[in-house]
């Protein structure tokens, strides 16, 4: 098939290749199963782990491969949703569960708790939301109250992907009430801590193969050497951490608009009706036109995004948002349409596209929702012309 | 514990197709792969040395230089060592004078446990070069065998025959021929892929194994080809109907039989 | 030795380099003209391409003692048996050896390896055997490659045949080859047809290769005995002769202990074929008509020589058999070399699944069902009928 060239390095190349056989012939064959069940993608994580593939975003020095591209890892992201999101998210949670150690925490902290990720022996989660804090991260209401050498936690964390199943959290709390936003400090919990407990898991519209689940602390004691940073920095992590994992989600979309288009095109060349196959008919060929356009479109702005931040990019918020909301709308038009090229068939389970269409709908809402995202933009749009007015 | 799995390059024959004009074959694009049945062997070595720390894995092929390629498979799933053979003098050798080719450079090794063959090659499908290694290395073979379990120096393995199965119990040294249902094959990790990358496969001369002139290549093979040819093109479809169901049914199997399809 | 190029005659055309099923050859980058490289079996399928008589093989000569290959005489059968019942495929071997044998006028032999199993001997000879060779012996009464290829090995050094064959089966293709060492003989595999060269006395064996892509004749000119061993159901099993008997040859050979021991035989036909990766698939659909005629189609597997069962989603809906057994869009993809459709009317979902196979069999009662749209031979009538006269005419 042709491509453009997006100058992806060796590496980038190579992971493509092997993330795109693994998905074909490990996850292909299980994704209807783990929708059906909701079964954890256990197995698949191991392996991945075995591969080498989960460490892909880590620097060497703490176990993984990563040299300053972060192409390869963006591209396995993209692979694996190509085929189904449900498992890709389960694999991505792990980054953006470390993501907060790698870019707040302490070379000692770094020591402790990468390398066991980089082999994929342990997973990680990240823990921001709560019940009554969602789009509004920073109203969060789980207090972490020093005591000694430890932090005491309180509270409970909602919807947290990979909840349950990964050994290290990157938890959100407040330590001081009087300073918003300013008083909230990030800790790094291991599942297993006494007064750490999960909630069931939560049975969902789509990605039904991901864990979500309650985190509920009681009286929890961590570690004050697991405080990320200085207390009050949390926010700061918190909001770093979304501006470097939403091109993430943006791979997701974009692997599974293309899985979508990919299925469209084969059955629109093989159904036939009024004697010919639908994709003879201008009006079908036309709509394909359109999913192929804006998949290639996402995806350009989602590299472009990402290349740019490795290219040293200091400010990149903006377009972390923009390749987030574009390509997750791009996912659920593209699933949409290509249940539409299905016809009956789309709808019926017994058929890819109808869980793609389902799973879609999770990018618009996770890692900020596309409303929040426009916010950025926004926002950053009328900062940005604010400084040339003043000029 | 010291594994030797023997495997070979093939071509994709899942790819070949006969051109329908010429009859000939068509081998534009297919590529060459480690033989599918060799995976299963090559996992079975890999997952008992998970099992048991301390096992190297040695994986043998004899072949062109070209044949490196599966070599680094190999590495990149988890091999330790590999030998690439290769001669010319190796060059047409039929099962009998493979199997002593292979022979000799085992011997060449550190004493192996374990000898372990994929079920057959897809290219020449014949089953016959692991048994027939084994016997020129004087070790017991298990064909077909589905799974094993090795414990005070000896195996317990099983192997399929027609209608059912066996359960074995093996002195080591062995040799075993491995299904493909035995497992399924790991993928290459990315630091595996990298190291074979850089790997450099200095190709051991049929000298080096100190093999017998005598026993190499095309003059030492029992067997010849004498001839090579396309099997009767596959007709278009064809479609019976009106006659008795017992004259149907017999010129069916006797199309079948024909067509050497049976 | 091997493959000649004559570079002085080659053009350059480059049309040996397409046919070789082994890319063993291949063009010089300076002039065009063609290299063999490592990966050469002397094959043999380049040589008549050429144009202009470029390529030729050359074997050296042996001084293969003529005398010495003279010295061989008769035919041979390995009788397989198993649990004391000699199987079918050594029956089959004896109708085929029969006709080789008139034609080399040597005698027809079996070879009965085994514990107390002496009364096998009676059907062999039925079956067209002249002689039976027994060797009754403690060592050989569970199958271990070992002492079989020890036993077989002694007899042929003893008895010199000319000919040895046996059925690739699990047990054939298990120990031959270690004889095939043992005895210093060529042995080729999986025969699919069988003749002799009776001035030169040789065996002409033939056998698909490359997946089935290319046939190839093989022979073995210098050494004896010359040994094949041929598929399960490619000969059709002779009739026997009620009350014909033959010499009984009772060996008493000293066999070393089996150095393998068989600790359990779990005789289990696998019905749970997986359908995935089969060779041979026999499908039913709705129109097998009930869970009870799945029954029909086991035999019809079992006469292909162990078949899985497939089948579409409709048998599947209906409760006939397990979902495990589904092809087509939401059950598995297949590609075997025989898929035989009975009563599946051939929809587009089931197709997806399977219409890549080698040959496709349909037997359907509507002419004008889409499954004759993709399938080679297709046979217009009632399964209830055709599949037991098919299962007849196979088991013949
Ligand atoms: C499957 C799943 C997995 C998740 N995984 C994680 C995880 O691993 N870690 C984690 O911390 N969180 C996780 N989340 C939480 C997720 O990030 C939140 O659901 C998301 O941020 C939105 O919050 P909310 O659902 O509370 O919606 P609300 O904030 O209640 O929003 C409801 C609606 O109001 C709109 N809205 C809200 N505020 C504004 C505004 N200012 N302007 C315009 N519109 C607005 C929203 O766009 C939305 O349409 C997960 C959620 C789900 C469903
Ligand atoms: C989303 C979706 C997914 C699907 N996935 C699959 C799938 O994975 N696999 C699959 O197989 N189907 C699948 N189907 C179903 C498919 O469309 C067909 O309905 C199904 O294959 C029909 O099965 P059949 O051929 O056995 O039955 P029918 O279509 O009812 O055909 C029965 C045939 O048997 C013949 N027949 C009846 N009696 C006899 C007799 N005595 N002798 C000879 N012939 C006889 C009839 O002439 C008829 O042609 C799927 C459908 C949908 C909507």
């Amino acid at each position: 098939m042709s491509e453009l060239n997006y100058g992806l390095s060796e590496l980038a190349l190579e992971i493509r290749a092997m993330v795109r056989e693994f998905a074909e012939s490990r996850v292909k064959p299980v994704r209807a199963e783990l929708d059906e069940t909701g079964h954890f993608p256990t197995e698949i994580l191991r392996e991945l782990g075995k591969m080498d593939l989960m460490g892909l975003y880590i620097p060497a020095e703490y176990g993984g491969t990563f040299e300053g591209d972060s192409m390869p890892n963006l591209i396995a992201v993209e692979e694996l949703s190509r085929i189904c999101i449900g498992v890709s998210v389960s694999f991505a949670a792990n980054g953006l569960g470390a993501d907060p150690i790698l870019i707040g925490a302490s070379d000692e902290q770094k020591k402790k708790f990468l390398p066991p990720l980089a082999s994929g022996e342990k997973w990680a989660a990240y823990a921001l939301t709560e019940p009554n804090a969602g789009s509004d991260a920073g109203s969060i209401r789980t207090t972490a109250v020093k005591k000694g050498d430890k932090y005491v936690l309180n509270g409970t964390k909602q919807w947290i992907t990979n909840g349950g199943e990964a050994d290290i959290y990157t938890v959100f709390a407040v330590t001081d009430k009087n300073r918003g936003a300013r008083g909230v400090s990030c800790f790094i919990v291991e599942k297993g801590t006494p007064g750490f407990k999960f909630g069931k898991k939560e049975n969902k519209l789509g990605i039904r193969a991901s864990a979500t689940r309650e985190l509920i602390f009681e009286d929890c004691e961590v570690p004050a050497a697991n405080l990320i940073g200085r207390e009050g920095t949390g926010f700061i992590w918190a909001m770093k951490t979304f501006d470097v994992s939403r091109p993430g989600i943006a791979a997701q979309a974009v692997g599974l608009a293309q899985g979508a288009l990919d299925e469209a095109v084969l059955y629109a060349k093989v159904r036939e009706q009024f004697g010919k196959p639908i994709i003879a008919n201008q009006g079908l060929s036309w709509m394909l036109a359109d999913m192929a356009t804006k998949v290639e479109t996402a995806r350009a702005l989602t590299y472009a995004t990402v290349q740019s931040i490795d290219r040293g990019a200091k400010d990149y918020s903006k377009f972390s948002a923009m390749c987030k909301v574009y390509a997750s709308d791009v996912a659920m038009q593209v699933t949409t349409d290509a249940v539409q090229v299905f016809g009956g068939y789309g709808y019926m389970k017994e058929y890819p596209v109808e869980k793609m269409m389902r799973d879609a709908k999770i990018l618009q809402i996770y890692e900020g929702t596309n409303q929040i995202q426009r916010d950025i933009i926004g926002l950053a749009l009328n900062k940005e012309y604010g400084a040339v007015a003043k000029k | 514990m010291h594994i030797v799995v023997c495997v070979k390059q093939v071509p994709n024959t899942t790819q070949v197709r006969i051109n329908p004009e010429t009859n000939t074959l068509v081998r534009d694009g297919v590529e060459s792969i480690l033989n599918p049945f060799d995976e299963n062997a090559l996992e079975m070595a890999l997952q008992l040395k998970e099992k048991h720390p301390g096992t190297k894995v040695t994986v043998l092929t004899m072949g062109p230089p070209q044949a490196a390629e599966v070599l680094k498979e190999a590495v990149g799933r988890g091999a330790d060592a590999v030998v690439l053979l290769c001669d010319r003098a190796f060059a047409g050798s039929d099962t009998w004078a493979t199997s002593y080719a292979l022979s000799t450079a085992i011997r060449k090794m550190e004493p192996a446990d374990l000898v372990l063959f994929g079920k057959q090659a897809i290219d020449g499908d014949t089953a016959q070069v692991g048994p027939g290694v084994a016997d020129w290395l004087g070790i017991p073979c298990v064909a077909y065998a589905r799974k094993i379990e090795v414990a005070d120096g000896k195996a317990v393995v099983e192997r399929n025959f027609e209608d059912g199965y066996e359960k074995l119990d093996v002195a080591l040294p062995c040799a075993l021929t491995v299904l493909k249902e035995a497992n399924v094959p790991r993928m290459a990790s990315l630091r595996g892929k990298m190291a074979a990358k850089k790997l450099v496969i200095a190709p051991m001369t049929a000298e080096a194994v100190g093999a017998d002139p005598a026993k190499l290549g095309l003059n030492a093979s029992p067997t010849r080809v004498v001839k090579i040819f396309s099997p009767p093109p596959k007709t278009g479809g064809v479609k019976w109907q009106g006659e008795e169901p017992a004259v149907l049914a017999q010129r069916l199997a006797d199309l079948l039989r024909e067509r050497k399809l049976i | 030795m091997g493959l000649k190029i004559d570079l002085d005659l080659c053009t350059g055309c480059g049309a040996c380099v397409a046919v070789c099923p082994f890319c063993a050859l291949a063009q010089r980058a300076a002039d065009g003209k063609v290299e063999v490289n490592e990966a050469c079996t002397a094959c043999g399928a380049c040589l008549e391409t050429c144009p202009v008589g470029a390529l030729s093989m050359e074997v050296a000569e042996k001084k293969a003692d003529a005398a010495a290959l003279d010295a061989f005489r008769g035919l041979w059968v390995f009788a397989e048996q198993r649990g004391g019942k000699v199987q079918e495929v050594a029956y089959e071997l004896l109708g085929e050896g029969r006709v080789l044998a008139d034609k080399l006028g040597v005698e027809l032999c079996a070879v009965l390896l085994g514990h107390q199993i002496g009364n096998c001997a009676a059907t062999l000879f039925e079956h067209g055997a002249d002689k039976v060779y027994v060797v009754d012996h403690p060592a050989l009464e569970k199958y271990t490659a070992e002492p079989y290829s020890e036993a077989m090995s002694a007899l042929i050094k003893k008895y010199k045949p000319e000919v040895v064959l046996a059925g690739a089966t699990s047990m054939g293709r298990g120990f031959i080859a270690r004889v095939a060492i043992q005895v210093n003989a060529g042995l080729t595999a999986d025969c699919t047809e069988l003749g002799v060269d009776v001035d030169k006395r040789l065996l002409l064996q033939t056998r698909p290769a490359f997946g089935g892509n290319i046939m190839a004749c093989i022979v073995c000119p210098d050494h004896r005995p010359q040994m094949a061993t041929v598929r399960p159901k490619v000969f059709k099993q002779p009739a026997p002769t009620a009350g014909r008997t033959g010499q009984l040859v009772a060996e008493k050979l000293d066999l070393k202990d089996p150095v393998v021991k068989v600790l359990e035989t779990v005789n289990a036909m696998q019905n749970e074929v997986n359908v995935a990766g089969a060779e041979f698939i026999v499908t039913g659909g709705r129109g097998v008509g009930g869970p009870e005629n799945f029954k029909l189609l086991a035999e019809l597997a079992e006469a292909l020589g162990g078949a899985a069962i497939g089948a579409s989603r409709a048998a599947v809906d209906a409760g006939w058999i397990s979902s495990f057994h589904q092809v087509g869009q939401t059950g598995k993809t297949v590609r075997p070399k025989i898929y035989v459709a009975c009563g599946v009317s051939g929809q587009i979902q089931h197709l997806v699944g399977m219409n890549s196979s080698d040959t496709i069999i349909a037997i359907n009662k509507d002419p004008d069902a889409p499954i004759f749209g993709v399938a080679d031979v297709g046979i217009v009538g009632d399964l209830f009928q055709v599949v037991p006269e098919l299962v007849k005419a196979l088991k013949k």
